[in-house]
């Protein structure tokens, strides 16, 4: 139980941490920051890698998380990408 | 120490250096000068991430095949797709996650969890992952509008009892390890009411909350990522995830605050049973205006101020609206754009058209920034927005709308207001400035009232 309250501390510090760094955001980054955020959480591939494949069905589950999350990754960078080079100062 | 050990220190130390750059991306992308570099450092640590994690992989042909397919798919997507739907992939990909984060705590079950905390974060990852699957699935159908179901209609009104019913479902599951053997696959069952459930939590809420919904969807995608990372003892996913859903949740926040209503009111009550305001049905005569009149009236202003809403991204008036603005700029008219946080259907919705048709950024002003120079503004245009300019926010106690911050455009010398008919706007409220002494009314499709404008223009 102690590597849980370990990384509920890690948790809690990181969500706290990403409140005060992202608090004032112009309204023109409101749609990149959340697709750029968004992208950020195709984390989750790193979780899909390491699932089990010792059945047919787990193998099947594990390979569906690993293609969403790539999608979700390289989808979501890609696409905020190509929203900030639009954005253009005068 | 085992080369197995020293493998998993170095794979520990890569994922600190990861957190830290997602840190600094994150940070970097709430800034526009630093935004793109910020992006790039963000990709950076998934690849270093997901790098290290390959190390470890158990069947290399079913998962790198994943991933390569993934790309594919995702790479095609967000290369082709037209800059106009990009709120709706946005919701599509947040969707994408969530499901990846589904199909992991899916898969945790299967291999039985050592102890109850594991199975109460098997629990809540499946049930948050989930929902923001299938919830973003139905923001897309409505931001992309090939989903059109009436709030009042019964398959509303099913699917938002099934929400009901699943959030009493995930609680019964939680606690059935206390309970006595039931002798029926409750996973299976959890599995089908998660996923229905979503499809109740967003399908009843209109298109003017959606902004919310969308944030705090993408806001769930990294608190469903958070708690995988808690499920498999994994700290760059605790550290991204929490990145994620800290970020969804002040945008979250910000639109709530925008619309000056709570989170629990957007989400579950909604403007329909806010009781009617108290604005009576008499509210006079509309003076209508043509556009060879409103021509000569943005000719001989100096200073014009454009306020774009809704009506502007279904009329895809955008760049002929962005023609006009330099059109008045060559002819020495002052041109500013008053951009409401809440104006379209997702945060930042306006930033991105404008954008798109080659508007620059810094000409974008936010209401706090236009509303104490109001009085010296010629002209203010207004192309199909509607709530967010409405008076009675500021004027009328009994609004629904009453203590929302508006774009003050009633304050303007002169207002014109571009709109197809008479209809009120989301909020069903009734606008007072529409009767104003100062509105001229200039009916029609958008693009059209606009191309007209720049044609008079030009010659």
């Amino acid at each position: 139980m102690e590597i849980y309250a370990l990384l509920g501390f890690v948790l809690i510090l990181s969500i706290y941490l990403g409140l005060e760094l992202i608090s004032k955001v112009p309204s023109t980054l409101h749609t990149p920051l959340m697709s750029g955020a968004n992208a950020i959480s195709g984390i989750a591939l790193v979780g899909a890698l390491v699932l089990s494949t010792d059945s047919n069905l787990q193998s099947a589950i594990a390979f569906l998380a690993v293609l969403f999350a790539s999608i979700n990754v390289f989808g979501g960078y890609l696409v905020t990408n190509r929203m900030l080079k639009m954005f253009k100062k005068k | 120490m085992s080369i197995f050990e020293d493998i998993t220190a170095i794979q520990n130390i890569i994922y600190i250096v990861a957190s830290i750059l997602f840190i600094s991306g994150i940070k970097m992308l709430g800034k526009e000068d630093t935004a793109v570099k910020g992006n790039f450092l963000s990709a950076f640590a998934m690849f270093i991430a997901v790098l290290a994690t390959i190390i470890f992989i158990v069947d290399p042909v079913i998962l790198l095949g994943g991933i390569l397919l993934g790309a594919i798919i995702g790479s095609t997507i967000a290369l082709k797709v037209k800059m106009t739907s990009i709120p709706e992939m946005v919701a599509l990909f947040n969707g994408f996650g969530g499901l990846a984060t589904f199909l992991i705590a899916w898969s945790e079950y299967n291999s039985i969890p050592d102890n109850y905390f594991q199975y109460l974060l098997v629990m809540v990852t499946l049930y948050i992952g989930g929902v923001t699957f299938t919830g973003s699935l139905i923001a897309y159908g409505k931001l992309s509008e090939k989903l059109k179901v009436a709030k009042t209609s019964i398959v509303t009104k099913i699917f938002t009892t099934i929400f009901y019913g699943s959030i009493l479902f995930l609680i019964f599951s939680i606690l059935l390890p206390f309970l006595p053997e039931l002798g029926f696959n409750f996973f299976t069952v959890l599995l089908a009411i998660t996923l229905l459930g979503g499809i109740g939590f967003v399908l009843p809420i209109g298109g003017g909350d959606m902004p919310v919904v969308i944030s705090l969807l993408n806001s769930f995608s990294g608190i469903a990522a958070a708690f995988a990372g808690l499920l498999l003892l994994n700290n760059v996913l605790i550290v991204a995830g929490s990145l994620v859903g800290a970020s969804g949740l002040i945008l979250t926040v910000i639109m709530a605050k925008a619309m000056n209503r709570s989170i629990n009111n957007i989400l579950f009550v909604g403007y329909a049973s806010v009781s009617k305001g108290s604005s009576s049905e008499e509210q006079g005569e509309v003076s209508p205006i043509n556009v060879a009149d409103a021509f000569l009236i943005l000719e001989s202003a100096s200073s014009v101020l454009i306020i774009p809403g809704y009506g502007m991204a279904v009329a895809q008036a955008q760049h002929v609206v962005r023609e006009l603005g330099e059109l008045l700029e060559e002819n020495g008219t002052e041109v500013k754009y008053g951009i409401h946080p809440v104006a379209g259907r997702m945060p930042g919705h306006m930033n991105v058209l404008l954008a798109e048709a080659n508007v620059p950024y810094d000409v974008l002003a936010e209401p706090d920034d236009v509303n104490p120079i109001m009085d010296s503004v010629d002209v203010a245009v207004v192309i199909g927005a509607n709530d967010v300019v409405n008076p009675s926010a500021t004027e009328e106690p009994g609004s629904p709308i009453y203590g929302m911050p508006i774009i003050e455009v009633h304050n303007a010398k002169t207002v014109f207001v571009l709109k197809r008919s008479m209809s009120s706007g989301f909020a069903g409220v009734q606008n007072p400035l529409f009767f104003k002494q100062n509105t001229r009314m200039l009916f029609g499709d958008a693009k059209e009232s606009i191309g007209g404008l720049v044609s008079e223009f030009k010659d």
